[in-house]
């Protein structure tokens, strides 16, 4: 199976950032550097699928279809919390045979405030300001709760983050999973 | 390895190492005691962090305490790290076909040099000596992620403290059989400061 390492998304007051690495692997061999898994649904949302790469781009198909359907029967784009909220009926629906995706959606949402959404393979998810996800996640979820979530820090004034200091910080684990990125935000 | 649970981490400053560990004794998912001791005094600047199934952790700090003494009575001076790495190194490949279940930190400053030294080893002794900073327990790649984005070069005892505490708490709380309270040790050439970290427990 040819697999994904990472994605990471963060969620600020009015933006959110989401990226991943590049690389395409199967074991330990490398089949390319320049394959992002981020990919951009709408105008304000951005999935971030890491897992197996043929369901990734099975699912990004089905979603694609499933947005365009949207568009034409209501005349407007689907909002982020509403692609979050589809895409897990759409991965509970193969509960018995998965995809073996693990999915970050960024985004915005309807009042204009920065959201990410995690997912697991069945479509259990939850709306959170920052997460890790792929086979890197380990590495980097204890880094945000510390440098986001200000995590084990006693006396510190929890300011809202700039989007300079998550695009920084993104970039810093992203460099840290593996060595090659993209980045959207 | 993830019978008991454990998470240690040593890393060098300027003129200074630390070494830190959490303190819980559970048995899978069940907390037993959080006052466990994983790190143990080898000499004045030197000790040694044993992660790892619990029985065997303190097997293996009496053998290499035992084996230590006898060295120092026959040599008649301290330990270098270096040589005690070998020690080590050479109690668990003496073990090769039926390993003690603990993979070693060493963490000291040379008595004649005060050069820092630190080293982490696999269960059967293989060592791995760094500049930088080494991790061994449950939760080593939480660890790593920490360590690799925290350390930087030459820090000072008080920095050093505060970068190995913040790397072993933020790691061991995203592990489910490590945490429960962190020691950290800082050993610099005429002093060892011994904390205790109020860490979450839960």
């Amino acid at each position: 199976m040819f697999i994904f390492r990472t994605v990471l998304a963060i969620a600020g007051e009015d933006f959110s950032v989401i990226a991943s690495d590049t690389r395409l692997s199967q074991g330990f061999s490398i089949h390319s550097r320049d394959m992002p898994k981020t990919y951009k649904l709408t105008g304000s949302t951005v999935l971030g699928a890491c897992g197996f790469h043929g369901d990734v781009l099975t699912l990004t198909k089905v979603l694609q279809a499933r947005l365009k359907i949207y568009e034409h029967d209501h005349n407007e784009k689907m909002s982020t919390p509403a692609i979050a909220a589809m895409l897990s009926t759409m991965l509970y629906y193969r509960r018995f045979f998965p995809y073996y995706v693990y999915n970050i959606v960024a985004g915005i949402d309807d009042q204009g405030k920065g959201c990410v959404f995690s997912f697991d393979p069945v479509g259990s998810y939850e709306r959170e300001s920052y997460r890790a996800g792929g086979s890197a996640s380990a590495m980097l979820q204890p880094l945000l709760d510390n440098q986001i979530g200000f995590k084990n820090q006693e006396n510190v004034t929890k300011t809202s983050l700039s989007q300079e200091k998550a695009v920084n910080l993104v970039k810093d684990c992203v460099h840290l999973g593996s060595g090659e990125g993209h980045l959207y935000w | 390895m993830e019978y008991n649970g454990a998470a240690i981490i040593a890393m060098t400053g300027k003129n200074c190492v630390a070494i830190a560990a959490d303190r819980r004794y559970g048995v899978q998912a069940q907390t037993v005691a959080t006052d466990f001791q994983k790190i143990f005094e080898m000499g004045p600047r030197l000790f040694v962090g044993l992660p790892g199934l619990a029985t065997d952790v303190q097997t293996v700090s009496q053998r290499l305490k035992f084996r230590l003494n006898l060295y120092e009575l026959r040599e008649n001076r301290r330990i270098k790290p270096k040589t005690f790495m070998s020690m080590v190194s050479n109690l668990l490949y003496e073990r090769r076909f039926g390993p003690y279940f603990v993979e070693p930190v060493i963490a000291g400053i040379d008595p004649k040099t005060s050069q820092p030294y630190i080293a982490s080893m696999d269960l059967i002794g293989c060592p791995m000596v760094t500049e930088d900073f080494v991790v061994s327990g449950t939760c080593s790649e939480q660890m790593y992620g920490m360590c690799e984005s925290l350390w930087e070069p030459d820090l000072e005892p008080d920095d050093l403290f505060e970068t190995i505490s913040q790397a072993l708490m933020n790691a061991v709380d995203r592990d489910a059989v490590s945490g429960w309270g962190g020691i950290v040790y800082v050993i610099e050439k005429d002093k060892v400061t011994i904390r205790e970290l109020k860490a979450r427990m839960d």
